[in-house]
């Protein structure tokens, strides 16, 4: 019943986004048709700003942007000429959500063992080397990882290739610079529920019986230390999906960013606000599976 | 008192007159923690942390940097002002660091060393001042819902929960698009380029002011709804005092400690923010430089012929030992503010 409300309450307000998003766009001066060289003559602007309806009020090119979303169609690019921004999210959609997912499991991979590994062995000198590597991570921007990784492992050793994304080999350095940040984060988060979990009472139960101190902490504490990472692991997939357009500048990579910024540069209206709404979704659907995984992986949290 | 040659009486004197001794020092400790104030305390537990009190020296040393440069500059004058100058074209173009040029020349053979001090003023300043806005709508937001309840309270952090769900770099995107196209074609910056660039540097902060509040309004508002029913707000209320006055006397002090440690926790988010509109060329417009504009010169610059590692190793470890900084300050200050901690 929870999500059944949470489903309902999100139509709404995908709804106040797209007309956000919508007036915002249109309320810069200046169109997708105004070019640098001298204007077009009169009767062609008239004649293109027909074709896409942009001469009507705007009440009225909102409504019937909205009916052609019912019918699951975002419109047409006004920039990348005869190409629906369907297209455009069906071309670059599928490599950015590789990128997304391949940082995640890097982000994975590195920050949970991290973290478990710094809560075993905290107040040592392993700890503090472990959360100092944590929040440092943390503090390095892609756009300076990036080009770091890119001179040492590109240029100067050159086991990696320097950009693109046509084999599995290209794909190692961009998932690492977009997914570094997150291993700190990652680490944090599990360190902090490892510790809290260390000190709950079940802990302290399952020791007084005598369990060994291995046993304890990989079967007792980690299931409930892995909560917390699960909570955030949804604004994170959404985080790594939508932010990637720096990895993707950097790096050359033909995914979904690259339109996304080119398009509010060139105020391209319909790319523009249909890459929002299909980024709020994805934030939306993201945190509602979340909260889903949450009642499935802990029977004691219950929604009403 | 360990030494076990001494004799009895000599004993018992001595855990006497050690038991006083140490009964001192813990006697008085123990009345200046009763009597210091939660300031105080939390004052006295951040010095402990060496992490915090660290970063707290370098981001001093930085700013102090940053400050002293131009006035060096500007002293000094002759042949080192204009080696110096962080505008000034060379024909010595992509010099790599040397004792003239400390962290090597640019594209153009301008100073990066100064680049980057000059660009430290607008990262800096876009991240205080941004958090300053920040904190300010995010204070009166939450304490207004927190301290008004009901319906209000509900409406209000409904609207956060909207704006949660925005995706936050594209929102401001968009926003900055448009009203920096908004600035330059409304006429009166039209004649001056000099005041369009500063105007587009406000609009930098107001934006990103206005997209970090959030989680500020959160934490303010959970503050305030449980100090609202403490005694003494109660007893305040029962004397007469107003709403307004209420709320200014009494809770906003009251939720000081809370709201510094945030914002000193969204000061290097909003950096991070604006380094990343200006990499994308959508923040700071040359020649201004920011931290992020001078990182994405460094980018272009990368070629298979010649590696100029120095336009991304500095600029970039100013970037992120600042950032690293902040950070551990800001941890310090909540763990020295989290009563819960102690």
């Amino acid at each position: 019943m929870y999500f059944f409300r949470r489903i309902l309450f999100a139509i709404p307000l995908l709804l106040v986004i797209s007309a956000l998003a919508f007036l915002l766009v249109h309320l810069a001066p200046g169109g997708p048709f105004d070019t640098e060289r001298k204007p077009a003559s009169p009767e062609i602007e008239r004649n293109i700003k027909e074709k896409y309806h942009l001469n009507e009020p705007i009440w009225k090119q909102y409504g019937r942007y909205l009916g052609d979303l019912l019918h699951g169609d975002f419109g047409v690019s006004l920039k990348y000429r005869n190409h629906s921004v369907n297209d455009l999210i069906a071309q670059g959609l599928p490599v950015s959500m590789t990128l997304g997912g391949l940082a995640f499991c890097f982000a994975m991979a590195i920050g949970l063992p991290l973290g478990f590994f710094t809560a075993v062995q905290r107040g040592t000198w392993w700890d503090y080397g472990g959360s100092f590597l944590a929040i440092f991570t943390i503090c390095i921007p892609s756009f300076v990882v990036a080009p770091v990784l890119i001179l040492v492992f590109a240029m100067k050793l050159k086991w990696f290739p320097v950009a693109l994304w046509s084999s599995p080999w290209h794909m190692i350095l961009p998932s690492v610079a977009l997914g570094l940040f997150f291993v700190g984060k990652v680490a944090r988060i599990m360190r902090e529920g490892m510790l809290t979990a260390a000190q709950s009472e079940f802990v302290t139960a399952a020791r007084a019986k005598g369990l060994p101190e291995t046993t304890l902490m990989v079967k007792h504490a980690l299931r409930i230390a892995l909560l917390p990472v699960v909570s955030y692991a949804g604004p994170m997939l959404a985080d790594l999906l939508t932010g990637s357009f720096i990895v993707e500048n950097i790096f050359q990579i033909p995914g979904i960013g690259v339109f996304l910024v080119n398009s509010s540069l060139n105020r391209d209206y319909t790319v523009v606000v249909g890459l929002s709404l299909l980024y709020a979704m994805l934030l939306i659907g993201l945190n509602l599976a979340v909260d889903f995984a949450y009642t499935l992986l802990d029977p004691r949290v219950k929604y009403e | 008192m360990n030494d076990e040659k001494v004799d009895s009486s000599k004993l018992i004197a001595a855990s006497q007159t050690t038991a006083t001794v140490v009964a001192k020092p813990k006697l008085s400790t123990l009345n200046s923690q009763l009597h210091a104030s939660p300031g105080q305390r939390a004052w006295r537990r951040f010095k402990k942390n060496r992490a915090a009190t660290w970063s707290a020296w370098y981001l001093i040393f930085l700013l102090a940097a940053v400050i002293a440069w131009p006035l060096l500059l500007k002293i000094s004058g002759g042949d080192f002002a204009k080696r110096h100058n962080p505008d000034q074209l060379s024909d010595a173009q992509f010099a790599p660091p040397s004792a003239h040029y400390w962290f090597g020349t640019d594209t153009h053979g301008r100073d990066l060393f100064s680049r980057t001090l000059y660009g430290a003023q607008i990262s800096l300043l876009v991240g205080i001042v941004g958090a300053i806005v920040s904190l300010v709508i995010g204070v009166l937001w939450g304490s207004i819902a927190g301290y008004a309840g009901g319906r209000t309270d509900s409406t209000l952090m409904r609207i956060v929960d909207v704006l949660y769900s925005l995706p936050t770099i594209i929102f401001v995107i968009v926003l900055l698009k448009t009203l920096g196209e908004l600035i330059n074609q409304s006429h009166f910056v039209k004649n001056s380029p000099m005041l369009a660039g500063k105007l587009h540097v406000a609009l930098i902060f107001i934006g990103l002011g206005a997209v970090s509040w959030l989680t500020m309004a959160r934490i303010v508002r959970g503050q305030v709804l449980s100090l609202r029913s403490r005694a003494f707000v109660e007893a305040s209320r029962t004397l007469g005092a107003g709403t307004t006055r209420i709320l200014l006397r009494h809770i906003i002090p009251n939720i000081f400690g809370v709201a510094i440690t945030y914002v000193a926790l969204t000061v290097p988010a909003i950096i991070l923010y604006e380094s990343f509109l200006s990499f994308l060329g959508l923040g700071v417009q040359p020649p201004m430089a920011s931290w992020g504009t001078l990182m994405a010169e460094g980018v272009t610059q990368i070629n298979p012929i010649r590696i100029y590692w120095w336009l991304i190793i500095f600029p970039g470890g100013v970037l992120v030992t600042t950032l690293l900084a902040m950070n551990f300050l800001g941890d310090g200050l909540r763990d020295a503010w989290d009563v819960k901690a102690k």
